[in-house]
């Protein structure tokens, strides 16, 4: 069972965060078929927010074909998000970390490394669309 | 909502109650023993002035203090101490600390609320005066058929059931002025003074009138062969227990004097003419109109407690206030058009 | 939709004081309302009219359809919790539910004692010995366990710690999530009401200024920033503006897309949004187009 945080202040809605981080969490492999996503009484009993939200997101999952609702017992995921690639994920973040401890040997800070990457990432898709 | 009435006097009553139950032990035990030494003290029996006087001075020495403390003291302030600490606080307690607002928001209407307050605290209220006005009484009855006085303005207050009228009223005083005042410590300061007024009016100008006294007339005598003392007509006039409403003296021109001037040359001391042509005439209730009274006073009294909590309920159901005047939607236009959105769609 | 509560030119007046004016509303059901607006500006003053402790003084407001506590089947139905959160001191915690049952025929034991257990708190401990936000859960538990169908609650969290802030918005939501009771919560802060609110009330010097659903209030309120305008738009309602000698920012409340290429277009924060109404020279309803200068 996976645990929703909120960022309050991210300017991101709440209703949007719950469905990126379903959806965060079916990529990533944390959550497989058949599991069951938290009720909505357990969300806003740890986040405090209204039940409406979570209720949007999971429609809006449900929508999406990800996940179903079953009356009175709950909600549950009906597909993934995870493909062939998330194989290559251990080896990739193995080499992101190492990456990482370079840079920070190079004497970069945590913003310059944040530049570093995101300006590379643009760079690349730009690539990718041209 | 008993259950909540009782649940938040039932301190108050324990320590109010238990104090009558100690007192009731001691006026038993007390009252038993003066009742036997009555018996046996001859007083019933006795024929002659003189010996009646010894052992009536003797009997009445016994339990001075708790003469003091039953006749005069408790039964005096115990309707008044009711009225003030359970009447005054039971509604402005709640609006001091705001509690009103958790009561009346619960599934009881306002009405059965006071109601079942008033039916507790208001019921033991009267029974604490009956239970002790009864033991009163009890007790002393040996001293009150030897003085004979108990239509006198202040044992009258003391006896039977008079002290429950009392109770009532300064109850339903106390509760009248907790609902419009709204503020326990000046509701109490009202309901002791407002208690207390009430009762000094009724004593000095509405008792006296409940029937319409009897009056009645007789000429001074003078003091008997080596006596000094001049002996009211009035008290042999009127037959013992009667309520000497008010007594004066005329002089032979039928003027009401205070006093008698008498020089010790004058002629007149030696033929024992001084008084003659006074009279003293008093306006007297008897005796046998003491219970009647006991009964007039009492209802006079609840009456007025009965309307006091009638009043009460009428304010706190709120029709007091103005009614409010209905605005149809056609007339009324909103002046917020943009600021009021109605139920948006979602 | 079903309203939970509609008002009609409601007011109050105390002494020579109105203490709410001209009050017109209509509160959809299912929703979580915020009522927020400055110290005095009369919250208290509706939520004490809609529970039926005060009458009005003209107008009329009815609560689920019916006037405020006409009857005990009205007062069953809607659950209060005053400012300060009374209780009673002398009482205990089990007093209080006993007390719940005794006086609400729609009472539900077990969910009381369940929850009461749940929060942790001690049956036997005198109410006035809780801290306050133990009191504000005890009355909570009261107000939710006889089943209304509207919650009540005048400024709960106004004098709680944010833990026990935060645990009391956790545990109301879970109530809200649970039972599906409309709620109607007011607080002089936007911070407290930002999370859990889907409906929006703002109450300013006794008058409603801005009523709504969440959603579309900021889905229809657009912060606009470009070039000096001293003409201001005439097709949208400007709500506050300021100029510098360069630059004009406007708050603007709008249904319709913004296409003049000249405005820099944002959306607004709700805080932000609540702010601008509460300034006293906003303008909340008018002609749009009126210029209203309010010089930064």
């Amino acid at each position: 069972m996976i645990e929703f945080h909120l960022d309050a202040r991210s300017g991101v809605s709440p209703y949007r965060q719950i469905v990126d981080q379903v959806r965060r969490a079916l990529r990533l492999g944390l959550l497989d078929e058949g599991d069951q996503l938290p009720t909505v009484k357990d969300v806003v009993g740890q986040l405090a927010i209204n039940p409406n939200t979570v209720l949007k997101a999971y429609k809006e999952l449900e929508h999406a074909g990800l996940v179903a609702a079953r009356p009175g017992v709950g909600t549950f995921v009906t597909a993934t998000l995870r493909d062939a690639s998330v194989v290559a994920h251990g080896p990739l973040r193995r080499d992101l970390t190492r990456w990482l401890a370079k840079a920070r040997r190079a004497g970069l800070d945590e913003e310059s490394i944040e530049a570093l990457f995101r300006d590379a990432f643009r760079a690349s898709v730009e690539q990718d669309i041209a | 909502m008993t259950w909540l009435a009782w649940r938040q006097f039932r301190t108050q009553a324990a320590v109010v109650f238990g104090a009558l139950a100690v007192l009731a032990v001691i006026v038993i035990i007390t009252g038993l023993q003066l009742r036997h030494w009555y018996d046996t003290s001859g007083i019933r029996t006795c024929s002659a002035v003189n010996d009646c006087d010894t052992a009536t001075s003797a009997f009445t020495q016994h339990y001075k203090w708790l003469q003091t403390l039953l006749g005069s003291v408790l039964i005096l302030f115990l309707p008044a101490v009711t009225g003030v600490f359970w009447g005054a606080p039971l509604i402005a307690r709640e609006f001091d600390t705001g509690t009103y607002r958790l009561a009346w928001t619960q599934s009881v209407t306002r009405t059965r609320w006071l109601g079942a307050k008033i039916a507790v605290v208001g019921a033991a209220s009267v029974a604490a005066s009956a239970v002790l006005t009864w033991l009163v009484t009890w007790w002393s009855t040996p001293f009150d058929l030897i003085s004979q006085n108990k239509f006198d303005p202040t044992i009258f207050s003391e006896r039977d059931i008079a002290p429950i009228g009392y109770a009532a009223f300064a109850f339903a005083f106390g509760l009248t002025a907790g609902l419009l005042i709204r503020r326990s410590l000046p509701a109490m300061a009202a309901t002791l003074v407002g208690y207390i007024a009430a009762r000094l009016v009724v004593l000095a100008w509405i008792r006296p009138h409940f029937a319409a006294p009897l009056h009645a007339t007789a000429a001074l005598q003078p003091p008997g062969p080596g006596s000094k003392l001049v002996r009211p007509p009035g008290d042999s006039l009127t037959r013992p227990g009667a309520w000497i409403v008010s007594s004066q003296i005329t002089d032979p021109s039928g003027h009401a004097v205070n006093r008698i001037a008498v020089h010790p040359d004058d002629p007149c001391v030696a033929t024992r003419t001084c008084l003659t042509g006074y009279h003293q005439t008093i306006s007297y209730q008897p005796a046998n109109r003491y219970w009647p009274f006991q009964w007039y006073e009492t209802a006079l009294f609840t009456g007025v407690a009965v309307i006091l909590i009638g009043l009460c309920f009428w304010w706190i159901t709120g029709h007091h206030l103005r009614p409010t005047r209905r605005i149809t939607t056609a007339s009324a236009q909103p002046t917020t058009p943009q600021a009021t959105a109605p139920a948006s769609v979602r | 939709m079903s309203t939970v509560l509609q008002a009609d030119g409601l007011g109050k007046r105390y002494r020579r004081n109105w203490a709410l004016t001209d009050c017109t509303l209509r509160i959809p059901s299912d929703r979580v309302v915020g009522l927020v607006g400055p110290n005095g500006a009369g919250k208290s003053t509706l939520l004490n009219l809609a529970v039926g402790l005060l009458t009005p003084t003209c107008g009329r407001i009815d609560v689920l359809g019916a006037r405020p506590a006409r009857g005990p089947a009205e007062l069953a139905k809607v659950g209060f919790m005053a400012q300060e959160t009374p209780t009673y001191s002398g009482l205990s915690v089990a007093d209080h539910l006993r007390m719940g049952a005794h006086l609400n025929p729609s009472w539900d034991r077990r969910f009381a004692a369940d929850r009461i257990a749940q929060l942790g708190l001690d049956p036997r401990q005198p109410a006035g010995k809780l801290s306050s936000g133990q009191r504000a859960q005890l009355a909570l538990t009261v107000a939710v366990a006889k089943r209304p169908q509207l919650l009540v609650l005048d400024e709960p969290v106004a004098s709680l710690d944010p833990l026990a802030r935060r645990q009391f918005l956790q545990g109301l939501m879970e109530v809200v999530a649970e039972q599906g009771v409309s709620v109607v919560l007011s607080s002089h802060l936007i911070a407290d009401l930002e999370r859990v609110c889907d409906h929006l009330i703002v109450l300013v010097a006794s008058r409603v200024r801005l009523a709504g659903d969440v959603e579309h209030l900021l889905a229809t309120h657009h912060l606009l920033t470009g070039p000096r305008h001293d003409r201001l738009p005439a097709d949208m309602q400007v709500i506050t503006a300021s100029h510098t000698d360069r630059q004009t920012t406007l708050l603007v409340r709008t249904e319709q897309p913004i296409l003049d290429p000249s405005w820099a277009v944002e959306p607004v924060g709700l805080e932000d949004l609540v702010l601008a109404y509460l300034e006293p020279d906003s303008h909340d309803h008018g002609r749009p187009g009126h210029l209203i200068g309010v010089p930064r």
